[in-house]
């Protein structure tokens, strides 16, 4: 005899641990079979590389971002990071000549310290994330137009190859920019799943009194967590750079928005301690095929994107409640 | 000495005397600033332009101010002001004469009631199914620059209605229409919150929705009326940047509105976690944000560094707010009175570092 409950344990059900970031998966799977049965051209597996390619410094910068909510903070700063780091790049190897393997680790430094000095003040102090990476977000965008106002074109050539060099695997391509991104969420999620900082990124996320209570080294972590966050927008504006070949004060304006998208479409919860890379990786691919979808169509205008990501963000926040709710 | 330390303990003394400073500092660079004339029956100079300019600023931050009262935030202002500016025009430049004060009229109801709707989408967000307002409000954040650019279909709509000019640019009695109408609203506020119980209610959600829902106050009620009220004084914002230009433009109208609206509210001594506020304050924060603008403009500093003093200012402002900075710059400098000098240089540095 097998109860009914017996039963049901028995179909096995995804972990609803999982729910969100299957969500999205099938919400992926479904917007890419809408196309694929609208546009003939859409199958072409070229197309989703391309969605890399167009979105891979997004894909860097939403992984920090995801650190970062996973705590249950939030990092408004990081396109503000990342027009200042095209700006700062830009500006160095045209307009002062140095070479490119100085600039890079130097625009991955200032980042990085960008973003640790928002972690200390915000866990020092204890100041709402949110103002700080407000207050964050005015100084680099401040910081680029001290620069300079204007665009500056890049003609470097280490810039220009990593722009223009393709790696090709049969009759499909992608840039190096799109490797480095998958390198970077491949890092992420192994840092999360399987080291400390990890471990301790999600006990803060889920309560931070009790990580604190527990002896875990909550300073240590969330400013390690905005510092990453800092270096993946730097790192994010590098890999823009590269793709626009200039350095820009108003390069990525609302981006911030873009990455909390992503991040949340993927799955990872806002009040922080669950949610996975991969689903924030699915959730900028999500935010790439609408773009895609909407430049097949071609009838609708570019600003329908931006109303189906808020829509998109509306239904996942909506579906985050529903599963908290059930959870209590 | 006794008189100064005591002005200091006045909640809005230190608001009040940067803004003063900010003012004569100008007198250096503009020895004309303070003057005020009458030219064709219009108050006319830099402290009127500041009033005028900076009325949408103080009806945003007004909103904003109820809103981070009741413990919240609303980061759609700004997506509000580019609607409504948007739906007013774009409804005007519809109708066959756009001179025509009944059209203008409509076009004006329309877009606040529009503003209305989308306050109670907000309020409705974060009341009604409990979603964090900083998240609930970035969807409209999000979305309502894209539903302004739908109104104006991605162009910038330009107008050319007298009556709808008037709303940001015109004058009534010498004083200039938009700064009359912040007034009304000021007072108005200052009547509700003051003179009714509202203002109690409000301020004791933010203290603590859960308690004051116990205690009896319909706490989720309280929220979606600021966020409402948030919205109208955004709309009516809109109203007054779109008259002013004579023109509507979804995607720049209102850009980070919010973030000057927010350290309006912060500089005017609110705390962002809520419960007490201050509209005085608030006001004075707008106008302070709003000299600042105009004094980097007249100095001739390149205004691109408008961004980095704004900086500077919210990271010392919240520094100077937060209990534990305090307890950890001012009190070392108490426990070590015969060293008095070590740490007082310590202070700036550690303001300035990490901002």
């Amino acid at each position: 005899m097998t109860t009914l409950s017996q039963v049901r344990s028995r179909i096995s059900w995804p972990n609803q641990k999982y729910l969100p970031v299957l969500a999205t998966l099938s919400l992926l799977a479904l917007m890419y079979g809408v196309g694929a049965a609208n546009y003939e051209a859409f199958g072409d597996a070229q197309v989703v590389l391309n969605v890399f390619i167009d979105n891979g410094f997004l894909l860097v910068v939403a992984v920090g971002m995801t650190f970062v909510i996973l705590t249950g903070g939030i990092d408004l700063s990081v396109g503000s990071v990342v027009a200042l780091t095209t700006m700062l790049s830009a500006s160095l190897l045209q307009d002062r000549g140095w070479p490119a393997f100085v600039v890079l680790p130097l625009v991955l430094l200032v980042g990085s310290a960008l973003g640790f000095g928002m972690g200390c003040i915000i866990h020092y102090f204890d100041i709402q994330p949110f103002i700080v990476t407000l207050a964050g977000m005015f100084l680099a965008r401040g910081l680029c137009y001290t620069i300079g106002t204007s665009s500056i074109p890049i003609d470097d050539p280490f810039w220009v190859s990593m722009a223009q060099s393709r790696i090709r695997f049969g009759d499909y391509f992608v840039s190096p920019s799109v490797v480095i991104a998958l390198v970077v969420v491949l890092i992420a999620a192994f840092v999360l799943a399987y080291t400390r900082l990890g471990r301790n990124t999600y006990a803060i996320g889920g309560n931070p009194r009790s990580a604190l209570l527990m002896g875990l080294p909550v300073a240590r972590t969330k400013i390690a967590v905005y510092t990453i966050s800092g270096f993946c927008s730097a790192l994010g504006g590098v890999l823009l750079s590269f793709y626009m070949l200039s350095g820009y004060g108003l390069h990525a304006v609302g981006m911030e928005l873009d990455a909390i998208a992503a991040v949340v479409i993927g799955g990872t919860l806002l009040t922080g301690g669950s949610g996975y890379v991969l689903g924030t990786l699915l959730g900028v691919m999500v935010l790439g095929v609408i773009q895609t979808l909407i430049t097949f169509d071609g009838r609708l205008s570019s600003w329908w994107t931006k109303i189906v990501i808020g829509a998109l963000l509306f239904v996942f926040i909506l579906l985050q409640r529903v599963i908290t709710a059930r959870k209590r | 000495m006794t008189t100064i330390t005591r002005l200091a303990k006045y909640r809005l003394f230190w608001p009040v005397a940067i803004l003063v400073v900010l003012l004569l500092s100008n007198l250096i660079f503009t020895p004309s600033f303070f003057k005020i004339e009458v030219r064709d029956g219009h108050l006319y100079g830099s402290l009127i332009d500041i009033l005028r300019f900076g009325a949408p600023l103080i009806l945003v931050a007004l909103g904003m101010t109820l809103v981070i009262a009741t413990g919240g935030i609303d980061l759609s202002v700004g997506s509000v002001v580019a609607i409504c500016g948007a739906l007013a025009c774009w409804r005007i430049s519809e109708q066959g004469d756009q001179n025509s004060v009944g059209g203008v009229l409509v076009a004006v109801v329309m877009a606040l009631g529009l503003a209305l709707l989308l306050g109670l989408w907000n309020g409705f967000l974060v009341a009604g199914i409990g979603i964090q307002p900083i998240i609930a409000t970035l969807i409209l954040m999000v979305a309502g620059r894209g539903l302004a650019q739908l109104i104006t279909d991605g162009q910038i709509i330009t107008i050319n209605s007298s009556p709808y000019k008037e709303i940001g640019a015109g004058y009534l009695l010498t004083f200039p229409v938009p700064v009359l109408i912040a007034i009304v609203v000021i007072v108005v506020s200052v009547l509700l919150t003051r003179r009714t119980a509202l203002g109690m209610l409000v301020e004791s959600v933010g203290g603590n929705a859960e308690a004051s829902r116990l205690a009896g106050i319909r706490s989720r009620r309280i929220k979606l009326m600021a966020y409402v009220f948030a919205a109208l004084c955004a709309g009516i914002a809109g109203l007054m940047i779109s008259s002013n230009v004579s023109s509507a433009d979804g995607n720049n109208a209102g850009l980070w509105y919010e973030l000057d609206a927010i350290l309006a509210v912060v500089i005017g001594g609110t705390l962002l976690t809520g419960g007490r506020f201050s509209i005085g304050g608030t006001v004075i924060g707008a106008l302070i944000i709003q000299t600042l603008t105009t004094t980097i403009y007249t100095i001739g500093v390149p205004p691109e560094t408008t961004l980095l003093v704004k900086a500077l200012v919210v990271t010392i402002v919240c520094l100077v707010q937060s209990p534990s900075f305090r307890e950890k710059v001012f009190k070392g400098r108490r426990q070590r009175p015969p060293t008095p000098t070590a740490p007082t240089s310590d202070a700036p540095t550690k303001v300035e570092v990490p901002a």
